[in-house]
């Protein structure tokens, strides 16, 4: 199957500037030459801590920040490739229709001051696909699909629970038929049983639209019952593509494992040893030679404090980024 | 600590009630929670967010503030009088009818009874160094000078594993990482040696990682120091591996009370095992359906008549469940549940 969307050796590069004349004095490395692609109608789940760019790759892919250096080829309905890295913010349009964005807080992701009609139907309007009374039976229809009476239509943000919010954002991202819908910690900030509600209905709607989602987040037993494919990245830099199977059961980077090991089981008879990671999540901006990994990593050897390891595929469609991926036999789920 | 410690009582909450008074009425935030911790034990309270669980901790230690009120119920602390040793007597004492702000809760709080919070950034003061705020708590509640002070809280915060600590203390909360900030607050909290300590979701907004870090942390340091540990949090893993007991809560109420392994393995109450059934399980869940809760938390204004879990409970019966309000039974094994179907299997007394 040919990707849907092809991110190549994506770069993203925030300046520290100082002093009065904003002198650039370094560089945040927030997305370091990353790789990867997204088949249409799969799930891929991106997963790190914090500050590991995960995020940065996502504004980059919907091009609210404009890459440093790289490509995004993304295929239109044409079959054509077009690379949306560097095409210019007129010719961009179209393409905001087909690639959208849940975001995590759905109390700040909404703005106070629209009611839910507003909200879903503004891009409908900018898009002039709907005005009129048209608008409001598309909104009808969209907040019927997301679970939503259509008698609440107007009202105001804060009149829903957090759950129900999170479903107006939802409404919102799916109002112009997207293609690829990009869930930014979608459900993170949720309570377990309305968490489990949103991860359903995320589900039902790619079945039912054929949705491509990137799933971004650091809950891995969500990603893991989510995404058909996982990239885990670590500062700036992916460490591990592989099916969700495999990653899980048998990965190939020191630092997967540790994340997988440090997840608490919510089964009291699976206590099980952890793998502590030493120290913190180097700084972007003062990444450590050689491997980024290499100060926390149980396995590191001389070479990984000079050399950098590529991603490269170590087993068929399981790629990794370590130079002893072969020789280590890591511990899984 | 011996195992026959354990056994032994460290705090008692009866029938505790917490209301807020708001414009738009009442809030029975906790609506008489009973809850015992035994010395050196681990009790987890797990619930979502709203059920109170937070609520109650605050008001063991008399920190709830206007407009909420402590409105009845009883927390009785059975205290080891200093010296620490084992032959003297045990004082006991009700929080509660302690005045907030006096000399006795304030050796208390802190001393014998500290909290860490979910946020080491808003907890922790952005103006005074780390090592002014452990050394604070030390000359708050022993008789030492500042000098000694500042060594043991240097000794503290290597013993929480932040290192290089003499250099440590006179660096502020925003030059530390959310993992060391949050070992700086447990160095806080234990600089006392307290008896009990209320972990108010102090892994949340940590990293998986980190949180593992914590985790881990909290658990040798119980071991070393013999406190117990009131574990407060949401996530259901956190809880599967650290406590002994647990407590599930529902708005304001205790709703299922067991050993851990029975509460994952053998759920009773139909919350309890809707809460399981609606998370992913590492390695289990993949192509299974999630289960969630229909519907949502109730507003705390109008709550459900009868039992408040009937709206979404799976196993409703009408005419019963949404009049009558369930008593916590006690079963023979000595767990405890509020639902009405366990009415015949309680133990009678």
């Amino acid at each position: 199957m040919e990707p849907l969307l092809t991110v190549k050796n994506l770069k993203m590069h925030f300046p520290i500037q100082k002093g009065f004349f904003r002198k650039v004095v370094g560089y945040v490395k927030a997305v370091d030459d990353v790789s990867f692609y997204v088949l249409p109608g799969e799930t891929l789940g991106l997963v790190g801590e914090s500050g590991c760019g995960k995020t940065t790759v996502g504004r980059c892919i919907m091009r609210v920040y404009q890459p440093t250096a790289g490509e995004i080829l993304y295929t239109n309905q044409a079959g054509n490739h077009v690379n949306l890295a560097t095409l210019p913010n007129s010719v961009l349009k179209p393409y905001r229709r087909e690639l959208r964005m849940i975001f995590q807080d759905p109390y700040s992701s909404l703005n106070p001051r629209l009611t839910v009609k507003d909200i879903v139907g503004e891009p409908l309007i900018v898009h002039n696909v709907a005005g009129g009374k048209e608008l409001e039976d598309r909104v009808a229809l969209l907040m019927q699909r997301v679970g939503l009476r259509p008698e609440y239509m107007r009202r105001y943000p804060h009149a829903f629970s957090g759950g129900q919010r999170q479903r107006i954002g939802v409404a919102r991202a799916l109002a112009l038929d997207p293609r690829v819908v990009i869930c930014d910690e979608a459900v993170s900030a949720l309570d377990v049983s309305v968490q489990a509600q949103i991860i359903n209905l995320l589900e039902d709607l790619q079945a039912e639209y054929n949705l491509t989602y990137v799933f971004i987040s650091h809950d891995l037993s969500v990603v893991e019952y989510m995404a058909e494919r996982v990239a885990v990245m670590y500062v700036g830099k992916l460490v591990e593509v592989a099916t969700t199977k495999e990653l899980y059961a048998t990965p190939m980077h020191p630092y997967t494992e540790a994340l997988l090991s440090a997840i608490p089981k919510p089964d009291p008879r699976r206590r099980s040893k952890r793998i502590i990671l030493e120290g913190d999540v180097a700084d972007p901006a003062h990444p450590p030679t050689g491997c980024y990994f290499h100060p926390r990593c149980r396995y590191a050897k001389a070479n990984c404090k000079t050399e950098t390891p590529a991603l490269r595929e170590v087993l068929p469609e399981h790629f990794v980024s370590c130079h002893y991926a072969e020789q280590l036999s890591l511990r899984g789920i | 600590m011996s195992i026959t410690n354990k056994q032994l009582p460290l705090i008692q909450v009866k029938n505790l009630k917490t209301y807020f008074f708001l414009e738009e009425g009442t809030v029975k935030a906790v609506d008489g929670v009973d809850l015992a911790i035994n010395r050196g034990g681990t009790v987890g309270i797990v619930g979502e967010s709203g059920c109170g669980k937070s609520v109650t901790a605050y008001s063991m230690v008399q920190l709830v503030s206007r407009p909420g009120k402590v409105v009845s119920g009883e927390a009785i602390f059975y205290r080891r009088p200093a010296g620490n040793d084992k032959s003297s007597q045990i004082e006991t004492i009700d929080l509660l009818k302690l005045p907030a702000n006096g000399p006795e809760m304030r050796k208390i709080r802190g001393g014998e009874i500290s909290m860490i919070f979910q946020e080491p950034m808003v907890s922790l003061s952005p103006v005074h160094t780390i090592g002014d705020q452990i050394s604070e708590n030390v000359l708050l509640h022993f008789d030492v000078s500042k000098k000694e002070a500042l060594a043991q809280a240097a000794s503290m915060l290597g013993l929480v594993g932040i290192p290089k600590p003499e250099t440590r203390l006179n660096t502020y909360p925003f030059q530390l990482s959310g993992g060391m900030r949050q070992r700086a607050m447990i160095a806080l909290a234990l600089i006392c040696r307290p008896s009990l300590l209320i972990a108010d979701e102090p892994t949340t907004a940590l990293d998986v990682t980190t949180q593992a870090q914590i985790i881990e942390l909290i658990g040798k340091l119980q071991n070393d120091f013999g406190m117990a540990v009131m574990m407060i949090t949401h996530n259901l893993g956190v809880v599967a591996e650290m406590c002994e007991e647990v407590v599930v809560m529902y708005l304001g109420e205790v709703v299922e009370h067991a050993p851990v392994d029975p509460l994952f393995h053998d759920p009773l109450h139909p919350y309890t095992r809707a809460l399981l059934h609606s998370i992913p399980v590492l390695g289990a869940s993949k192509g299974i359906r999630l289960e969630p809760i229909e519907g949502v938390v109730p507003d705390p204004y109008n709550r459900p008549t009868g039992c408040p879990f009937h709206p979404r409970c799976s196993r409703f019966i009408p005419g019963r469940c949404d009049v009558e309000h369930p008593a916590l039974f006690k079963l023979a094994d000595g767990r405890e549940v509020r639902c009405i179907l366990y009415e015949n299997q309680a133990k009678g007394d």
